[in-house]
């Protein structure tokens, strides 16, 4: 049996696009393709809750089928992972209510079963949920105001990677910035399976005003298409591997 | 998280499951955390705990995790698993479950109150107890003296809120970043006994200083430190070391380690103060030397002021 991949983009932001695509209709576009996008909100204690960016960022997950989340900056690393998780739940028990609506007919979610039956299919999920292959895409804006909290960005990366390798499944993380140098978005980090050399990473960036978050989320969406290549080279050595015995 | 108190309601509502048709009411607010708020509740003349979570998803996981226990024999580890249900409310549905209520006081209550003697007898047990989470193929995963109880008569521990058990192999899936030995770099998030080890081990340390302290840039070295920097934690040292650094596999093998130096402390105890009572003596000795030392001295003046006024 072929085992599945789960795709996510994190979008890790403290405030409003205001340069290229729509994010939202980027988010849209990506889910279209079967990548969920979820975003953190970074706040720290001087900024005021009801920006305009925030209610971005939740519609920019919405779009994105993900989850959306605003914290205090000091709990970031808690929430990273536990937002990527709880992503990853969503989209299996999204599959799993895709199967029930085809067998029950337009009723049947998780959701309506009774506890019991529920139970048993949430052990399913958890199952599924730590074998399955994950390939995140992790979109940090570097923009002026983000510059005191990427300390606790980077930290909070270190740690999700921590959390996600202790699953059983596959893990390959890549890492964006944006704005980038030259061009909007720039690939700091390509597809690994560790992110853990990534403390020099954030010091050579210089921040720019602008925060071109709609081009940034498109240029995630199409790093998905090297690691499926690569992915693709990697099977093909597993298999001539598992053939040499023989 | 958003919306944190939607799940507070009025003392005397009544909660009614959709599937099972039971009634509850909610008495009494208990308290809330990550996943959700619990009350103090009745079922007819009964008094249980009822928990509403905030997500239904995590809730069926514990209620499973609960399920599982209720088949194992000997000491029950936490809380018997009456109903678990689905209550629909006018705006949404919430999952709950209804759960023997635990009459006594949370660990983090009592390691504030009581000498540090006690914490000892708390970790021996709490220790016992783990051992037969592990053998049923779980870990607790988010160990913390919050999710502890003490009973009232007996000062038995019971665990609290299975949210965190997490079967051996997978990644756990509740911690907080005190009890974590990720955060302090000291191994991975995978759940295996050792896991559950280092967070006992921290609440020794929590126990002994009487805070959480924050990692700073060398996590691994500070935590060292702070075991080495508490008189309370010399004896133990070595204990604590060994489930820091993961050198326990079973929660067995840090009880019995701990027990054994326990035992050995006290006997050291026993010889101190006779150490001490000879010291005294010496002491003593010294002073009466002193005060012959006085007597003479005196009496030698006097006789000499004597001769001279004689002699005069």
């Amino acid at each position: 049996m072929k085992k599945g991949t789960l795709k996510q983009i994190l979008l890790i932001t403290d405030g409003c696009s205001n340069q290229g695509e729509d994010p939202v209709a980027m988010a849209a576009l990506a889910k279209e393709q079967g990548i969920t996008v979820n975003v953190i909100g970074v706040l720290d204690r001087y900024d005021s809750e009801d920006g305009r960016g925030l209610q971005e960022v939740e519609a920019i997950a919405q779009a994105g089928g993900g989850i959306s989340q605003i914290v205090q900056t000091r709990q970031l690393a808690q929430t990273v992972q536990m937002v990527t998780k709880q992503a990853m739940t969503q989209t299996i028990k999204g599959v799993i209510n895709q199967q029930l609506q085809d067998i029950l007919g337009e009723s049947g979610t998780v959701e309506d079963l009774p506890p019991e039956k529920r139970g048993k299919v949430m052990e399913v999920v958890d199952e599924l949920g730590e074998t399955a292959d994950l390939h995140v895409c992790i979109l940090v804006d570097t923009s002026a105001s983000m510059k005191n909290k990427l300390p606790t960005v980077r930290e909070a990366l270190t740690d999700l990677s921590l959390s996600l390798s202790a699953r059983m499944g596959e893990n390959q993380f890549c890492l964006l910035l944006f704005p980038g140098k030259r061009k909007s978005v720039q690939k700091v980090i390509s597809w690994t399976p560790q992110l853990d050399s990534i403390e020099r990473t954030f010091d050579k960036i210089s921040s720019h005003g602008v925060t071109p978050t709609g081009p940034a989320i498109k240029e995630a969406v199409r790093s998905f298409e090297s690691v499926s290549r690569k992915t693709a080279i990697y099977e093909d050595e597993h298999e001539a591997y598992d053939d040499g015995p023989r | 998280m958003t919306g944190q108190d939607n799940l507070r309601f009025a003392p005397g509502t009544v909660i009614e499951g959709k599937w099972h048709r039971q009634r509850y009411q909610l008495i009494k607010w208990l308290g809330s955390g990550a996943q959700g708020t619990v009350y103090l509740g009745k079922s007819g003349t009964q008094t249980v705990a009822i928990k509403l979570a905030k997500d239904r998803a995590s809730l069926i996981s514990e209620a499973n995790v609960l399920k599982q226990f209720e088949k194992l024999q000997g000491d029950p580890l936490g809380p018997s698993l009456y109903d678990s249900d689905d209550w629909l409310t006018d705006r949404k549905t919430i999952g709950f479950c209804v759960m023997e209520y635990l009459d006594g006081v949370s660990l983090e209550e009592a390691l504030k109150k009581k000498p540090f003697d006690w914490a000892l007898v708390y970790v021996l047990q709490l220790l016992k107890q783990l051992q037969q989470l592990h053998d049923s193929g779980y870990i607790f995963g988010d160990l913390k003296p919050e999710n502890l109880i003490l009973m009232h008569p007996g000062h038995s521990i019971r665990c609290l809120d299975f949210g965190g058990a997490t079967r051996i192999g997978r990644s756990v899936r509740e911690y907080t970043e005190f009890y974590d030995r990720g955060y302090w770099g000291f191994g991975s998030r995978r759940a295996e006994p050792s896991y559950d080890l280092f967070a006992c081990a921290m609440i020794f340390l929590y126990a002994a200083t009487g805070k959480r302290i924050d990692r700073s840039n060398n996590p691994e070295m500070q935590l060292l430190q702070q075991v080495k920097m508490q008189p309370k934690l010399i004896p133990f040292r070595k204990v604590i070391m060994n489930a820091l650094t993961g050198r326990y596999t079973t929660a067995d093998q840090m009880r019995h380690d701990l027990l054994h130096v326990i035992m050995a402390h006290q006997r050291d105890e026993k010889q101190a103060p006779l150490r001490s009572t000879r010291r005294k003596r010496v002491v003593s000795n010294r002073e009466n030397w002193r005060s012959a030392w006085l007597a003479a001295s005196v009496l030698l003046t006097a006789y000499i002021l004597f001769v001279i006024i004689y002699v005069m």
